[in-house]
């Protein structure tokens, strides 16, 4: 195969066409709030829908237990993968594993949602959409109002920003309608919601986005 | 390999730890290596690393080099099996095997790896779905047991790297100390390919084996393997 250029023909099928459940990924920095986030949706949603969760914690399988004790799930509906050190990689660069779990749970249980949350990293891990067909980017008011602004792509680009723990934004002197703006500024169209997953229904505002997504993903 | 003729490009996108076939979460046995003490800085790095290319490290180049040889590498599949004495060994090598053949469809689709992917249900090994993604990439069988013989150096290195905080020079200096064995043992496995396959390299490590066996059941562990 000697030839100058390649026929644009030779590249179709280089991007997956993917049929199925709805992916959506979970990021963030480490302890803004993923994991709750998860058991949060998973007990909003787990009586209409049929919910698989894999989860990327660094060290342990804490996370998947975390999920088993809440009684959110049964145990063969989640798994945890092991990122070698690199959460990033995992999500981004090299998907393999968490695409090897996402794939044996959907053949087993035919989900019509798949959460994927990573271990906790930086303000720059994002998700690969060879993976995941949507991403939240959660983070909370204690990590400072500043990260907002910081941006990244995280902040930038991920198609849902969590401003969590906003019940803390007194006791660690962040304002919410700075961070409000900033992440205006910063993102343009792309939603926002800030929300306390401590107070009665306050994963709503990230329920509601989920079932969007689920219509526009079945229509 | 003379040094005056162009590697072929496929041979550094295989190579490369960068491409997407799931060996970042994989350690080749040094996370137990680290912390039993065995390896500790890059000196204990290069001894470790030594080891396992002329055992296992051939033992896989070999079964690369036929794969990438064989018109049906599935049948390499038994043999394979074999040379991994450990169960959890074959479970890793078989989940890397599916990664790498995923990744080499994207890369070189061909009608022979579509055909291990139905011959091999439940993935090929590493070492066979590397050889027959070389060859869809028309490369040599020496080539693809030059790649797996580098990977079998580079991705534990990494891997030490990470969890000691090693030196990142030091830690190429003794990858690029162990290119030429590299190469030699990777001669040798292309070598030996016109043999029956139950007759390619068996070398093993036994406390690699061992290691192995015990990771799988550690309560906290950073990598899959």
């Amino acid at each position: 195969m000697h030839r100058d250029h390649l026929d644009p023909a030779d590249l179709i099928g280089l991007t997956q066409d993917r049929s199925g459940p709805l992916r959506v990924g979970v990021g963030g920095p480490v302890g803004s709030g993923k994991t709750a986030l998860v058991a949060a949706l998973c007990r909003a949603l787990a009586d209409e829908l049929s919910v698989v969760v894999v989860t990327n914690d660094i060290y342990t399988t804490e996370d998947a237990d975390f999920l088993r004790h809440n009684g959110v799930l049964a145990d063969d509906r989640i798994r945890a993968v092991r990122t070698g050190c690199c959460p990033h990689t995992a999500i981004r660069d090299d998907i393999t594993a968490n695409l090897d779990e996402v794939e044996d749970l959907e053949r087993r249980h035919d989900p019509d949602l798949v959460l994927v949350e990573s271990g906790g990293d930086n303000l720059t891990a994002t998700f690969s959409y060879g993976l995941i067909d949507r991403q939240i980017f959660v983070v909370d008011v204690a990590g400072g109002d500043k990260v907002p602004r910081k941006g990244g792509p995280g902040v930038t680009r991920s198609d849902l920003l969590v401003i969590n723990k906003i019940d803390l934004a007194d006791r660690v002197g962040a304002d919410l309608d700075v961070m409000r703006r900033d992440s205006a500024t910063q993102r343009g169209d792309l939603p926002t919601v800030l929300i306390s997953l401590r107070a009665p229904d306050g994963v709503r505002p990230v329920v509601d986005w989920v079932r969007a997504g689920l219509h526009a993903h079945t229509h | 390999m003379t040094t005056h003729q162009i590697v072929p490009a496929a041979l550094l996108t295989l190579a490369d730890g960068r491409f997407p076939a799931g060996g970042h979460a994989h350690s080749g046995g040094v996370e137990v290596a680290v912390a039993d003490g065995t390896v500790h800085d890059v000196a204990s790095l290069y001894e470790f690393l030594h080891g396992r290319l002329h055992t296992t490290g051939l033992t896989q180049a070999a079964l690369a080099a036929a794969a990438a040889d064989a018109a049906d590498p599935a049948g390499l599949d038994a043999h394979a099996d074999a040379r991994h004495p450990a169960a959890v060994q074959r479970r890793v090598s078989r989940a890397q095997g599916r990664a790498v053949l995923r990744a080499g469809r994207a890369a070189w689709p061909a009608p022979v790896l579509e055909a291990l992917a139905v011959g091999c249900p439940d993935g090929p090994h590493h070492a066979v779905a590397l050889g027959a993604v070389a060859a869809a990439a028309e490369l040599s069988p020496g080539h693809a047991a030059l790649a797996i013989t580098y990977g079998t150096v580079t991705g534990p290195a990494s891997a030490a790297l990470r969890l000691l905080g090693l030196d990142p020079y030091g830690v190429h200096g003794v990858i690029a100390r162990l290119g030429e064995d590299c190469e030699r043992v990777a001669a040798q496995a292309a070598a030996c390919i016109c043999e029956p396959w139950a007759d390619l390299p068996a070398a093993t490590g036994p406390l690699s084996d061992l290691a192995a066996i015990r990771h799988e059941h550690w309560e906290v562990r950073l990598f899959a393997s």
